[in-house]
């Protein structure tokens, strides 16, 4: 009898594992996330991705006017030295808002990479060094740096006076054009270009990626929907994204970035001096005028906790915002000078950790083997997905058929 | 903004409130500083705590024996132990709201992981440190 029943045991037990197995195979193909992961995923998921947040500096930011002159403004060439670069020269469209090239050239050859501008407005920091604070106060930058833009407040303001449309729409949304015959009135209506530029600018938000239709299905325990849209090759590379690869300590939140500054070892590129990055961008967000705490912005004091309670100090030295990992494959090469051409390099670095030429690298080498490294790049590029805004902000205004 | 009373009713009721909300919200009794000179718990503005939200909080300082210090010099640090680094912010205290309440603003915290934060109190001669343990 005892004999008896351990066969009906072990029958049982076969059975058991045998009515498993396909189960098993199963949620192989869908994979089966722990708890801890599923709370990562949705905290990665463009549904968790709030409204864009509030722009207390700028009155205008959610003007649709204000937007439509920014676009234009965007779009126009005129506003540079020899009149052939605009924002859209190193912030293409189609490029997902940047150029391709590892260093920006607008009327010459900057020294940082273009940033992309989709999704910047969730950003407290703007530039790799965060020396600007606002969409807008940003903006102006390029204009005056006589590597991008190099045209002057000056020659700006006095093209919106000119330009009887500028004229107009700039009096639409800001009021009548003041006597520009004093620093301060021309510096303002310079901050209003900017506002109208970062209102336009709002408007670019990233779309749901393959990514995220695959956490959607993971978080509704879909498995036919996740196997139908992940591979295991970038089921692992998720895998590995969100455990040993570590890069949530820094991609992390919905837009895969949490805006702050790190040191993580990037060589200069040839010929340049090693970058000291935040620690020269602290120190310029906190004297400009077009700061969140400046006379031209629109903000109260409380407005600006961050400006107020930002870092300073010698672990800045170096260190360069984090970049969001949405629509990565269209914006090679990578980092602050493009050092980087490929995302296969960009994982080989993070993977060795060399050490820093300036500062001190927060990177650990990883050790991920050649296949981990494939699988983590082949995840990386299901974050691909088109600009979330209507097609006539993707282009100069009025060559949309029926446009603005 | 309100004063937080230290009665033991309200500060139960505190207490209450945060563990049903979340366990990083609020130490869940005073902690007492290192040396022991002082008992420490602090509420959030943000509730639960998320990554990437610059926030304030009310930091209650009092003896051990329940008497609220209402003229600490407190200073503010803190960081990722396993990280080696410290806060993404320079938070301070920007108030004294009496009682044995101050306000901490600029608290943001740029990864999920565990935390520390410390504070320094000073008063009456009598400086010492408290550590939060907060886990994201």
């Amino acid at each position: 009898m005892l004999g008896g029943r351990t066969t009906l045991a072990a029958i049982a037990a076969a059975a058991l594992v045998a009515a498993a197995l396909p189960c098993a195979r199963l949620s192989a193909g869908g994979h089966e996330w722990t708890d801890v992961e599923k709370g990562m995923l949705r905290s990665l998921w463009i549904e968790s991705l709030g409204p864009v947040p509030a722009e207390p500096t700028n009155t205008y930011a959610d003007d649709p006017a204000a937007a439509s002159f920014g676009h234009s403004l965007f779009f126009d060439s005129r506003f540079s030295s020899n009149g052939e670069v605009s924002c859209a020269t190193c912030h293409q469209p189609e490029r997902r808002f940047t150029d391709g090239l590892p260093k920006a050239k607008g009327v010459g050859n900057a020294k940082r990479n273009s940033p992309a501008v989709v999704g910047a407005a969730y950003s407290p920091w703007m530039f790799w060094d965060g020396r600007r604070d606002s969409l807008w106060s940003q903006a102006l930058g390029p204009l005056e740096d006589p590597n991008e833009h190099g045209t002057s407040r000056d020659q700006v303001v006095g093209l919106i006076a000119r330009d009887p449309e500028y004229r107009e729409a700039y009096q639409a949304v800001f009021g009548p054009l003041p006597e520009l015959s004093g620093a301060a009135a021309v510096d303002r209506v310079f901050a209003n270009v900017g506002k109208a530029i970062g209102a336009y600018e709002r408007l670019l938000q990233p779309g749901p990626s393959r990514f995220d239709a695959y956490v959607e299905a993971v978080l509704n325990d879909d498995a036919d929907t996740q196997a139908r849209l992940f591979s295991a090759d970038e089921i692992e590379g998720l895998r590995i994204f969100l455990n040993e690869g570590q890069c949530m300590q820094c991609h992390n939140g919905p837009l895969l970035t949490n805006n702050e500054f790190h040191n993580t070892g990037v060589i200069s590129a040839p010929g340049d001096v090693p970058d000291k990055g935040r620690a020269v961008g602290v120190r310029q967000v906190l004297e400009t005028p077009f700061n969140c705490l400046g006379p031209y912005s629109d903000a109260e004091r409380d407005d600006c906790v961050e400006l107020e309670f930002v870092a300073t100090g010698p672990h800045l030295v170096g260190a360069m915002r984090t970049p969001s990992l949405r629509n990565l494959e269209r914006t090679a090469p990578y980092m602050h000078q493009g050092q980087l051409a490929t995302l296969a390099d960009v994982l080989r670095h993070y993977n060795e950790a060399p050490p820093a030429m300036i500062g001190h690298s927060e990177l650990e080498p990883l050790g991920l083997d050649r296949r981990e490294l494939a699988q983590l790049e082949v995840f990386l590029e299901t974050l691909s997905a088109p600009v979330a805004a209507d097609p006539k902000w993707l282009a100069p205004p009025g060559t949309m058929q029926g446009g603005e | 903004m309100a004063r937080t009373s230290i009665t033991p009713v309200s500060r139960l009721a505190i207490i209450c409130f945060a563990l049903s909300v979340s366990v990083n919200v609020a130490a869940d009794e005073p902690v007492d500083s290192d040396k022991g000179y002082y008992a420490v718990y602090y509420t959030s503005d943000v509730d639960p705590i998320e990554i990437n939200r610059i926030h304030a909080w009310t930091l209650h300082v009092e003896t051990v024996n329940g008497i609220p210090v209402e003229d600490a010099e407190i200073s503010v640090d803190g960081g990722m132990p396993a990280h080696n680094h410290g806060l993404p912010t320079q938070p301070r205290v920007t108030e004294n709201l009496g009682d044995g309440d101050y306000r901490v603003e600029g608290l943001r915290f740029h990864m999920g992981g565990a935390w520390q934060v410390t504070f320094t109190i000073e008063s009456g001669g009598e400086a010492d440190t408290v550590t939060f343990d907060l886990a994201l």
